[in-house]
């Protein structure tokens, strides 16, 4: 709640065209200031570096800095001013709640930023819905969810009918994601240097992305997760994880070509190449997952926001779910139980899509943003020649 | 059990100690007296070790060799340190590093706004406090008992010899035995009833300790140290009112402000005491060398406050202060804004202003604009301050660590009518005063703590393995009176 004092200030400041931050970037601004008068964690991140070319911190540095903190813990355990101190800084959990709200900010379209806030809510009907739509078709098409033994996935729902639910979902997804990133680029622009992207910015932000390069800690021992000592488990699960996810994305792709290229129909069997990139990617992808679902549980209680759990834990679950069944399904083809854990295969598949550009997955792409904003921006002079003195 | 070897404190010096007595294969107990979540006491405040090395090493620039260091010690006390015990010291922060490493602590490059200690000082990445986690992390690991919240009162001592400490666990009183003991619980700077009486009561009727904040941890009160010097009749070395003290931003926390609330715009303006004057040259030499005389200063100014004043050309010059400055357009109303007399204020600007010979003004050199015919004069980076907005910060005295403590020699013992004892030995600020008697240059305090935390640790080790009996069980043991008297005089 806020007091009356507050709002009357904030009316105030709206009406003469200022700025007015809200109070999780209200609580960020207040950290930055007594990190940049200590800098002791400059060697940990991309977040310290970006701070001390700032003196002062506006709503687009914020939300800049915000998505540019990977949540490693480091600067928590490090700092001297973290609680019991009355500083209370906590940089990763306030920068947390800014990343939360800046992903319902810009996402597109913006009224359904709001599926943010009751992300279990959201996971859950979208599962629900996906199922109920493939069971209903299997039902509608079939007449039973039973198939019949030796039975393959066209033969339950026709290639086209499947492609005719998914394309349309799949580019509304890549759209929406586009569009949200999209502004939250032009936002954060002319607060990092509104410099273009150069291809050895770009090159050095591929790098960081792809290598996670910082949940390496700044010295490559790794991150935190329950407590003070150094893992790197939460870097080599996440790449199980995104690579893993790649995988499945590709063996989809590859077999997508064999379909409309060179008329090879599925299924796809061992050594093809979309079995061989599935099976790695499903496995890959379901262990690592349940990985992140383990340190997400034994998570250290100051690292974060707790309020985002249900989104973090929803997108793990629904990965998991998504990878195991698509993985069972290969076990259980030729039984008749293929057409049931067809249909939970593909309305997860469906759920995950369908939630991209309002849940979880959206960390990835708005970090990224960040990410190449940060190395055009440390490219050009420091705005603050302290350095120098 | 009892311990071979008891540590008590939980900073760098004990931790030190803790390690390399357990490396020596001693089983060791250490007490701290915090809380874990204040675990570390002022080396969680830290940031870096001063390091000789005679050419590049890793994060190291340059080469610093053992002379220069020697001669920035001698510089900064003014003569008053223990050369020997300096020289050993420097020594040994030139080789100390790799053993750091190999208990998990990390270095890194200067940090910006530090480059200019890139020669002289390795950063820990992350600060001290991560430098702690580690080495607790790495006693655990091997071993070391650790707890905390185990303040330690007093300890026995028979002729010299320990025999046991008493700590209070949980409300409760404990007695604990070991084969030896390091003292490493720092120095008196949170005991506000000893600062006081310690700066005692000046010309004004002032008690000077009473307007002085204390930048690190609210734990070390003295109170082993007292015990030593009073009860035991320990060597002493040091004076009472001599410790590292730096001005910081009045508006700081009572315990534990560290580093954000240094205020480093003295060079690039003037600072004026209550009654709206100067009292000292603000551009005698660079900042990081004068920053840690003007605790010291504001100390002897009336009400013991001080205000730095720039105008907006220094602004983007300085590390950003914690707190923002107390800003207005016109310099009298800075002065009214800051509860300064207005005209006396005005009278010191002005009488600046017009004495300022301006040259080729250059913050990264001992530069040439400097006053005329004012006193005190501002030797460099003298520019008129007369481009709004203005800006003010109120400074008192923050002390980091009091220079008090046991007198020593090269093996780290606490010595008692100048005999070493057998199996008691001090490191960390309990025993900096040794080498520093009074003044400051970044990182020696580290330096000293690691250097002696690793000799005590690794002596308090060898004395306690080298027993052949359990120490004695009771204090009146005829076992422990004839060993100490057998030590104290070998």
């Amino acid at each position: 709640m806020q007091s009356l004092e507050a709002l009357t200030r904030d009316a105030r400041a709206l009406a003469n065209g200022e700025i007015v931050l809200s109070a999780p970037e209200a609580e960020v601004a207040r950290q930055m200031q007594i990190c940049n008068a200590c800098r002791y964690c400059e060697g940990f991140c991309a977040v310290f570096p970006a701070m001390t070319r700032r003196l002062e911190f506006g709503k687009a540095d914020i939300h800049f800095l915000a998505n540019l903190c990977h949540n490693c813990g480091a600067c928590l355990h490090a700092c001297q001013y973290a609680p019991p101190h009355e500083f209370a800084v906590n940089v990763p959990q306030a920068m947390a709640q800014v990343r939360g709200q800046t992903y319902a900010d810009y996402a597109w379209p913006p009224a359904l930023g709001a599926l943010y806030q009751r992300q279990g809510l959201t996971l859950s009907l979208a599962l629900a819905a996906g199922l109920a739509l493939f069971l209903v078709l299997a039902v509608a098409l079939k007449g039973t969810l039973w198939s019949a033994p030796g039975g393959d996935f066209y033969g339950i729902f026709p290639h086209n009918l499947l492609v005719g639910l998914f394309a349309p979902v799949f580019l509304f997804v890549v759209f929406a994601l586009g569009m949200g990133v999209h502004r939250f680029w032009r936002s954060i622009t002319p607060a990092t240097s509104g410099a273009p992207l150069s291809a050895p910015a770009a090159a050095e932000a591929t790098d960081a992305v792809l290598r996670l390069k910082y949940l390496d800690g700044g010295h490559g021992d790794g991150c935190h997760n329950e407590d003070d000592a150094y893992t790197l488990a939460r870097r080599r699960l996440h790449h199980l994880t995104f690579y893993g996810f790649l995988l499945c994305f590709a063996a989809t792709s590859v077999a997508t070509l064999y379909h409309y290229l060179l008329g090879w129909a599925a299924p796809y069997d061992l050594p093809s190449l979309p079995k061989l990139l599935g099976a790695a990617g499903g496995v890959m992808l379901a262990l690592g997952t349940a990985g992140l679902w383990r340190l997400n549980l034994r998570r250290h209680p100051l690292h974060g926001d707790a309020a985002q759990k249900p989104m973090d834990r929803g997108f793990i679950a629904l990965l998991f779910l998504t990878a195991t069944s698509g993985l069972a399904l290969w076990l259980v083809r030729g039984t008749p139980a293929l057409a049931l854990l067809l249909c939970l295969h593909l309305g997860a598949v469906m759920a995950l899509f369908a939630t991209m550009p309002y849940g979880k997955f959206g960390h990835g792409i708005f970090r990224t943003a960040a990410l190449l904003r940060h190395a055009v921006e440390k490219r050009q002079p420091n705005p603050i020649g302290l350095g120098a003195d | 059990m009892t311990p071979d070897v008891l540590v008590i404190g939980g900073g760098n010096a004990a931790l030190c100690a803790a390690l390399m007595a357990r490396e020596a294969g001693a089983s060791v107990l250490l007490l701290e007296s915090a809380p874990r979540a204040w675990r570390g006491g002022n080396s969680g405040h830290t940031r870096n070790l001063r390091c000789m090395h005679d050419a590049p090493q890793d994060v190291l620039v340059e080469a610093y060799p053992e002379e220069e260091y020697w001669q920035d010690l001698l510089k900064v006390t003014g003569g008053l340190t223990n050369e020997h015990l300096a020289r050993l010291v420097i020594r040994a922060s030139s080789n100390c590093r790799d053993w750091m490493r190999s208990h998990g602590v990390h270095f890194q490059p200067p940090l910006s706004g530090a480059l200019h200690v890139a020669r002289t000082n390795a950063f820990f990445m992350g600060g001290g406090k991560a430098l702690v986690n580690a080495y607790y992390r790495s006693a655990e690991k091997l071993g070391v008992q650790i707890r905390y919240e185990a303040p330690v009162d007093r300890i026995e001592i028979d002729n010299g010899r320990f025999i046991a400490a008493h700590c209070t666990v949980n409300g409760q009183p404990e007695r604990i035995t070991a084969r030896a003991c390091v003292l490493a619980a720092g120095g008196f700077e949170s005991n506000r009833e000893w600062l006081r009486e310690a700066w005692g009561q000046n010309e004004r009727g002032e008690w000077p300790a009473d307007n002085f904040l204390i930048r690190g941890t609210a734990y070390n009160r003295g109170v082993l140290l007292k015990h030593l010097l009073d009860d035991h009749g320990a060597d002493r070395i040091g004076d009472p009112t001599q410790a590292h003290m730096v001005a910081i931003d009045a508006r700081a926390p009572l315990y534990d402000g560290g580093i954000c609330t240094r205020i480093d715009c003295v060079s690039l303006g003037v600072v004026v005491n209550r009654e709206g004057e100067r009292f000292y040259d603000e551009g005698e030499d660079f900042w990081p060398k004068r920053y840690a005389i003007w605790g010291r200063l504001v100390a002897q100014q009336p009400g013991q406050i001080g205000y730095s004043i720039i105008d907006s050309k220094a602004i983007g010059r300085f590390m950003p202060p914690v707190f923002p400055g107390v800003k207005a357009d016109s310099l009298p109303e800075l002065a009214q804004k800051l509860g300064l007399p207005v005209d006396t204020f005005m009278r010191t600007l002005d009488t600046y202003n017009a004495a300022c010979r301006v040259g080729q003004f250059d913050h990264t050199a001992l530069d040439d604009c400097h006053t005329e015919g004012v006193t005190p004069a501002k030797t460099h980076w003298a520019r008129p301050i007369d481009t709004g907005p203005f800006y003010g910060y109120a400074l008192k005295p923050g002390v980091t660590f009091t220079y008090l403590g046991l007198h020593t020699d090269d093996t780290a013992a606490v010595r008692f009518h100048n005999q070493p004892s057998s199996n008691l030995f001090v490191a960390g600020e309990m025993m900096a005063g040794n080498v520093l008697g009074k003044g400051y240059t970044a990182g020696v305090g580290m330096s000293i703590g690691t250097a002696f935390g690793r000799i005590a640790g690794t002596n308090a080790a060898q004395a306690a393995l080298a027993s052949q009996q359990p120490p004695a069980l009771t204090d009146k043991s005829p076992e422990a009176i004839k060993n100490g008297a057998n030590h104290a005089i070998a």
